[in-house]
């Protein structure tokens, strides 16, 4: 749905005609970044895969160090959120810059749930000695590639959780923009783009899910 | 008054056209609306940021090129000459890693690109000006990192990083890859500008038939840059990690896989080779049909090769690792892919070659340039088929052949192609003429200069002398050193030019707003443009290539449109008729 406006107002650039053709460039501009976002996780998804190929009974036995009933309330968390953004897209087109407001803080809260969650999972690994790399030092699981799973378990949920608190501190300017009253059925962009990132923060997540926690 | 008619979806419409002739002493320009030193660091017009690319390109590449001419003076002698082993495996590194991340990538695309683009779309500036500006910093920070890593052990992997060695050796790798990582980011969103300006910014006539032959390049470009980058930031974020925490995964003795790495690498590092040589194919595309005044032969064919290029481009990167322990599989199926990229290329090479025929041919210097390069890109093309031929491959892998075979394309190619454009655009860019007999002086050094440094490198590869040697047994020794003395006539070539161009700055002819004749949309802006590039909207109703049509239709814009951008989209403008 695009902008309806086709007079020059205040948020449109010098550079555009109208709102029409801001809005349409900024989304297609967005969708090429997250193209760019899916590529950059690929290469770690390309590193699971050929590590499950070579060592597919160490993915089994490291996915149990996983806690399952964590990773699924995280999960859930993550898609909760991804409805709220898609509600607060939604209320700042129908100029309802309260539901606006709300539904921003609901998915910012989420998105902290989901941080504080995933911060006790790796406070409780660190505990037991569960390192990346060279640093691993747990006894419970003696596989001799041990590390190299925990490795890369490290690296995709890292660099996730990076993204989730870009997503908050995205969140949170658009909260301030909110406040100012700077969005409305006329111009809503910067809030359609932060939820388009944020359903890819948490697509990326449903597939980590599986891949790490629900191996069997 | 003209009327244009339009048919937006099969409906005409009349579009209200006049002509507007560019003015020959334009009173206010991009230079001079905005001065001082702040205001370019600040800008967000696309023409001051390309200029700011091509300042940073330029002093990166007298950096690698000094290197290259201390690299060519060790190797004047079999043994040592006058600097450590050490200190040469550092200055190839640097040499390597330079102009391949500072220079070849960012060269065309982010300096003459973001020049040109919006105004040969008749845009005002490109789709997002203040991320346009954001990735010029990023580069810098890049460069910034680059050069800690100068300061502190160098370094001295060779600019492919492979591992082990990476993650053993003692020099700055960290930095380096950061600041490549980093580097990388700028690419991206210039690709991410670029493709959203050319699909949303066109002005109101330019269909996608008549997209100049630029831009499609830089189209297919950007599309590598946004598919290939990413993969290469995220292996050298995992070669940090290793080389931090130890993370195993590319180290065989905790079960990891160093060659994944080269997968890695290379599955950027193949594509990111068509960043650089695609953008300057377009150059070659606007220059040869200026110069010839002629239509250009096989517009689809030009057009869709360079996204054939893209495509195909992701396919073959297996062919650097035939010697790595690849499965016989792979690498024959790597070796016949690499074949098919020759055929999008050769259509290239051929199109062009057919757009002269019966052109009549101006010799100046841009389209001399393009000889060059159709003469040395043709080489570097065929040499590239011959390495992509298993068996030939096994025998010439990591000899001065491929070294040979690599300049030849990269320098031959796309650094020929980037000097192309800087002559066939520096009119527009600074409104001054340079000196033609001096620049066809500077040409010619080039020529003999590049053929007599590298042919040599063919013959003593073809014979087995291993690249990154510091030391070489007696009987290269003439090639070697015919190799260094061209080095020197090249580098004198690269100091003339520079020369040249910078006393035009100073003292050069004011330039018209189309010297060339061209018939493309940026000719119809003054020289240099306005701070908006065109004072109207422009309107197309010919494609930049109508040689046979006169002028004055190539200087249509909506009536009274005064810096009000118009924005039609897809409107077939079929026919002009006088009021």
């Amino acid at each position: 749905m695009a902008n309806h406006s086709t007079t020059q107002t205040a948020h449109v650039q010098h550079h555009f005609v109208d709102g029409d053709q801001q809005f349409d460039t900024a989304k297609l501009g967005m969708w090429v970044f997250l193209v760019n976002e899916i590529l950059f996780f690929g290469g770690l998804f390309m590193a699971y895969i050929v590590y499950r190929a070579w060592y597919p009974e160490l993915f089994t036995e490291a996915a149990l160090e996983l806690n399952t009933f964590w990773g699924a309330v995280n999960t859930i968390v993550l898609i909760g959120s991804s409805l709220t953004v898609a509600m607060a897209i939604r209320s700042a087109q129908k100029n309802q810059t309260k539901g606006l407001k709300i539904n921003l803080l609901i998915t910012i809260g989420l998105a902290i749930v989901f941080m504080v969650i995933k911060g006790f999972e790796y406070s409780h690994k660190f505990h037991l000695g569960i390192f990346p790399g060279q640093f691993y030092s747990y006894e419970g699981l003696q596989h001799a590639q041990a590390p190299i799973f925990f490795s890369i378990y490290y690296m995709m949920t890292g660099i996730h959780a990076l993204h989730v608190i870009i997503g908050i501190g995205l969140m949170m300017w658009i909260y301030v923009r909110a406040r100012r009253g700077e969005f409305g059925s006329d111009y809503y962009t910067p809030v359609e783009m932060t939820g388009l990132y944020w359903h890819l923060v948490d697509l990326i997540w449903i597939f980590l899910f599986p891949l790490l926690y629900l191996i069997e | 008054m003209a009327t244009a008619e339009a048919s937006p979806s099969g409906n005409m419409k009349t579009l209200q056209v006049k002509r507007y002739k560019p003015s020959e002493n334009p009173k206010k320009t991009y230079l001079t609306e905005e001065k001082g030193l702040w205001s370019w660091l600040t800008t967000v017009d696309h023409k001051k940021i390309g200029l700011m690319y091509l300042g940073s390109v330029t002093f990166f590449f007298l950096l690698g090129g000094a290197l290259a001419l201390l690299l060519r003076t060790e190797l004047l002698t079999p043994a040592k000459t006058f600097i450590e082993a050490d200190t040469y495996n550092q200055f190839f590194t640097l040499h390597g890693a330079i102009m391949v991340f500072f220079v070849l990538v960012p060269s065309i695309p982010a300096a003459l690109g973001n020049f040109i683009l919006p105004m040969q779309l008749g845009a005002k500036d490109v789709a997002f000006p203040k991320l346009n500006l954001t990735s010029f910093y990023i580069y810098v920070i890049g460069a910034v990192f680059t050069f800690i890593a100068l300061a502190n052990n160098g370094l001295d992997t060779g600019w492919t990083f492979y591992t082990p060695y990476s993650t053993d050796s003692t020099s700055s790798v960290i930095w380096v890859t950061l600041g490549v990582f980093i580097l990388g980011f700028s690419s991206i969103l210039t690709g991410t500008n670029f493709i959203a300006t050319i699909h949303k910014m066109r002005a109101p006539g330019i269909t996608w038939g008549k997209l100049p032959l630029n831009l499609w390049a830089l189209y297919a470009t950007s599309i590598i840059q946004i598919l290939a980058t990413p993969v290469l930031a995220i292996t050298l974020l995992l070669l940090t990690m290793e080389r931090v925490l130890g993370m195993g995964i590319f180290d065989a003795s905790m079960g990891g896989d160093p060659i994944l790495f080269q997968h890695f690498f290379w599955f950027y590092s193949h594509p990111a080779v068509y960043i650089m040589i695609v953008p300057g194919f377009g150059i070659i595309s606007e220059v040869i049909t200026t110069f010839s005044k002629k239509h250009i032969f096989g517009y689809w064919a030009i057009a869709l090769s360079s996204l054939a290029i893209a495509f195909i481009g992701f396919l073959v990167w297996g062919h650097h690792m035939f010697t790595s322990g690849q499965s016989g599989v792979a690498t024959t199926i790597f070796s016949f892919l690499t074949f098919l990229v020759g055929i999008p290329t050769g259509i290239k090479i051929l199109n062009w070659v057919a757009t002269l025929y019966k052109g009549s041919i101006e010799m100046k210097t841009p389209m001399i340039y393009v000889f060059i390069f159709l003469f040395l890109f043709s080489i570097g093309g065929f040499t590239g088929i011959m390495l992509g031929s298993l068996a030939a491959d096994i025998h010439l892998h990591d000899t001065y052949y491929v070294v040979a075979h690599f300049h030849y394309v990269m320098m031959g190619g796309t650094l020929i192609a980037l000097l192309a454009g800087i002559h066939y655009w520096w009119p527009k860019m600074t409104g001054k003429m340079y000196n033609e007999f001096q620049a066809k002086i500077g040409a010619a050094l080039i020529f003999i200069g590049f053929n007599m440094t590298f042919l040599p490198q063919f013959i003593m590869g073809s014979q087995g002398m291993p690249r990154r040697y510091y030391n070489y047994i007696d009987q290269f020794t003439i090639f070697h050193q015919t190799s260094t003395l061209g080095s020197y006539i090249l580098g004198v070539g690269f100091l003339l030019i520079a020369w040249y161009l910078f006393r035009s700055l100073m003292s050069g002819e004011k330039a018209p707003s189309n010297p060339w004749g061209s018939r493309g949309l940026e000719w119809q802006a003054t020289s240099p443009p306005d701070l908006h590039n065109f004072d109207h909207t422009p309107v197309v109703i010919h494609g930049p290539y109508d040689y046979h049509k006169p002028m004055e239709e190539f200087q249509l814009g909506l009536a009274n449109s005064h810096n009000g951008h118009g924005h039609a989209e897809d409107i077939d403008v079929e026919k002009v008729s006088a009021h």
